[in-house]
């Protein structure tokens, strides 16, 4: 009785199995690998050719019968002229800032306490992750309502440590206060994310370090700033750019929760590349817009695989 | 610095990682920079220069 392998190749016509038998290794390792290949640049390099191409012209999506005109790099230059778009990447830089020093303090701090052994540890873990496995659509709604200046359960909070009226603030609808509600969101969905890339780093410390240290009688603070805080860094700056090029996309939640507003207070440089291109139909516009944005989350991405390179080589 | 300088005159790559990296930087707080208009203009350019050295600096010799 021929084996399954044996079936196949005696029901394969004489002529494909003359033809398979004649390729050599190399193209049949080719053959599989295409289809991944050609998917690769049907998805992705495509595109991106196709915008770099848009961003050189002054094509409207919404006006598809007017004639496009080659305009050089006009587009980028009325792009970085623009004190609207300058103000909108200063708010993603406010949000960038405060989101990464909350979320690396607190969640090295976190994960400071959870590598100490102590009862239900594993309970706490799961606990404190848990924001970060929830859709940010999710908590965008859900913070909406935690928000509210009659309901919400957040301004009731804050009006029992303070004793301020509940009702006389709106965290997502006055301009000094929205661009911290997004942050104070964030910073609770993601601080777990860093509270695990350091908990893995701190993980990998060896105890015979410590050990070492006690011998010679070294405090626990001087053991901290000495022994953890630099075997762990190159978790902290994994996590760091890690949320970095993530927040510098920021979208969803931020248009779950304000819209963008009020006014142009929370417009994080994501909300605004889609209002020029799907509001405003500015589509060569907002594709100069889109290769800025590339080459910068690129140049972060290149510094992210060398440090991860780095803590690979650890 | 002597090693930084020489590395960058014998083309090694680390140095020029090093100052890729640094222009990339340079570059993104350019652009997110509340000060100076103008350097916001000009850093795109900035960053465009830091990273496609990147790209061709990770191909030289350790």
């Amino acid at each position: 009785m021929p084996d399954p392998f044996q079936r196949a190749a005696l029901a394969t016509p004489p002529k494909l199995a003359h033809q398979i038998r004649g390729l050599s290794d190399r193209t049949i390792a080719w053959l599989f690998v295409a289809p991944t290949i050609f998917l690769l640049l049907a998805v992705n390099i495509f595109p991106l050719i196709w915008t770099i191409r848009l961003s050189l012209t002054n094509f409207r999506t919404n006006r598809p019968n007017n004639a496009v005109e080659w305009v050089g790099i006009e587009n980028y230059r009325k792009i970085l002229t623009n004190p609207d778009t300058w103000a909108s990447l200063q708010a993603t830089a406010h949000f960038l800032v405060w989101t990464i020093t909350l979320q690396v303090l607190i969640g090295f701090s976190l994960a400071y306490l959870i590598n100490k052994k102590f009862r239900s540890n594993d309970l706490w873990t799961t606990l404190i992750v848990l924001p970060m496995m929830l859709s940010p659509a999710v908590v965008g709604n859900f913070w909406t309502f935690l928000y509210q200046p009659q309901i919400g359960l957040f301004n009731y909070f804050i009006a029992f440590l303070t004793g301020a009226d509940p009702a006389s603030f709106s965290m997502i609808g006055e301009v000094a206060l929205a661009p911290w509600a997004i942050i104070i969101v964030d910073t609770w969905m993601w601080t777990p994310f860093v509270m695990l890339i350091c908990l893995a780093g701190l993980r990998s410390i060896p105890p015979s370090i410590y050990e070492a240290a006690e011998c010679d009688r070294a405090s626990k603070w001087r053991q901290f700033w000495t022994i953890t805080l630099p075997m762990a860094l190159p978790f902290l700056m994994l996590a760091v750019l890690f949320r970095g090029i993530e927040n510098f996309k920021m979208f969803d939640l931020v248009v779950q929760l304000t819209g963008g507003g009020p006014g142009a207070t929370t417009q994080l440089t994501s909300i605004d590349l889609k209002r020029e291109a799907f509001e405003k139909w500015r589509t060569g516009y907002a594709s100069a817009y889109a290769v800025i944005l590339f080459v910068t989350v690129f140049g972060l991405a290149s510094i992210y695989v060398k440090a991860l390179n780095k803590v690979k080589d650890r | 610095m002597k090693n930084f300088l020489n590395g960058i005159l014998h083309l090694r790559r680390g140095p020029w990682e090093m100052l890729a990296t640094i222009l990339i930087a340079l570059g993104v707080f350019m652009l997110m920079q509340p000060f100076a208009l103008i350097l916001f203009t000009y850093s795109f350019l900035v960053t465009l220069i830091g990273t496609v050295m990147f790209i061709i600096t990770s191909h030289f010799p350790e």
